[in-house]
């Protein structure tokens, strides 16, 4: 599988950050960059049962004095509010990718409730919402907001499109 | 309706026995009387408390062992906790961790909401959940014999131990709550503070 330039520059830019973990529920969307985590020796990937654990994870990370990202979609969003109490009481950094459904010529229509609230409810939930749109940006946005949540220690999401993810696919 | 929980361990003599000299154990508990119960057996910067975050225990105590894989890590929690986060005892036995140990006090009660009956008091069975999602070493401990037993082997073991506590309520005893200070301070003992 040919994988577009822009996913393996995002996983540079988490290593260039510093990132050792990344905590994960798959979304095709990110597919590139678990398979490189899983790749990487010197990366700990772990898979997630649901979105909520990889916020603690990140906390503990953080604690520990290394740094996590967590990959997830925009339906996961709605399961982690509660969690982000964490980082913001902590005043822990935290970072997340987020890939979006439920916009750009989505098929199944229970991918957009979450999809639209996704950055609404990170807003209400004290994280600072980056959105990319176009591949020769997203890679120096995901390298921007991880300095602005490790240095200001401050909650960070970078959605990423669903057009510059791609709508899923599905005619077989 | 079942109820069969039949702990009469005492929960503060429990917790006091399990962190008795902690050494630099790594120390994550769970939100309510798990917290109180580690905050009364000798608060320490190496304790990271919850008051919120219901269900992340486990979770925080998963990334502080793969950030400090020669240190120990040990999370104590309520059986109410642990059943909000029941999941991460699958994402911890798939993760390979071997540097974090977890205790569940459960008395079968969310005790801090007016002790109602939780899952494990009506037939939930969080150690075999454990050993269901692939911990190799579960433990279920219903006197103080095993108790002291498992204070050594927490701090050796990749293992989840479940200790049968009574249902009594105790005086609380309140640590420390900014949740920014408990963060700094404990990356300051660890050596990991980076300004």
């Amino acid at each position: 599988m040919v994988h577009p330039t822009w996913q393996a520059e995002v996983y540079a830019a988490l290593k260039a950050a510093g990132i050792a973990q990344i905590g994960y529920v798959p979304d095709a969307g990110h597919r590139h960059l678990i398979e490189a985590a899983h790749a990487d020796p010197d990366m700990k990937p772990v898979v997630l049962t649901t979105e909520e654990e990889g916020i603690a994870l990140a906390a503990g990370a953080w604690l520990g004095g290394a740094r996590c990202a967590l990959l997830m979609q925009s339906s996961g969003v709605g399961n982690c509010i509660n969690m982000l109490s964490l980082p913001v009481n902590c005043r822990m950094p935290f970072l997340t990718l987020v890939t979006m459904r439920g916009e750009w010529g989505e098929f199944n229509p229970w991918q957009v409730p979450m999809g639209t609230a996704a950055p609404h409810v990170l807003t209400a939930a004290g994280v600072h919402v980056r959105r990319a749109e176009r591949p020769d940006e997203v890679a120096e946005m995901v390298a921007a907001a991880a300095a602005f949540a490790f240095d200001s220690q401050v909650p960070v999401a970078v959605l990423l499109s669903q057009r510059l993810i791609g709508a899923k696919v599905w005619v077989k | 309706m079942t109820k069969s929980n039949d702990g009469n361990l005492d929960r503060r003599v429990v917790v006091a026995e399990l962190l008795r000299d902690p050494g630099d154990l790594l120390v994550v508990t769970g939100l309510g009387a798990a917290t109180y119960d580690a905050g009364a057996a000798g608060d320490r910067p190496l304790n990271f408390y919850l008051w919120g975050a219901m269900g992340g225990a486990a979770m925080i105590g998963l990334g502080i062992a793969l950030a400090q894989p020669k240190k120990r890590v040990l999370v104590v929690t309520g059986d109410g906790e642990q059943l909000m986060g029941m999941g991460a005892l699958a994402t911890i036995a798939a993760s390979g961790a071997d540097n974090i140990a977890v205790a569940v006090l459960d008395n079968g009660r969310f005790g801090e909401t007016g002790s109602q009956y939780s899952h494990t008091g009506l037939g939930a069975d969080l150690a075999a959940v454990a050993t269901a999602c692939g911990w190799q070493t579960v433990v279920t401990a219903r006197d103080m014999d095993e108790v002291g037993s498992l204070r050594t082997r927490l701090r050796r073991e990749n293992m989840f131990a479940v200790l049968r506590i009574s249902a009594e309520e105790k005086p609380r005893h309140l640590p420390p709550r900014d949740g920014a200070y408990l963060t700094d301070r404990f990356r300051r003992a660890l050596g990991v503070a980076t300004d």
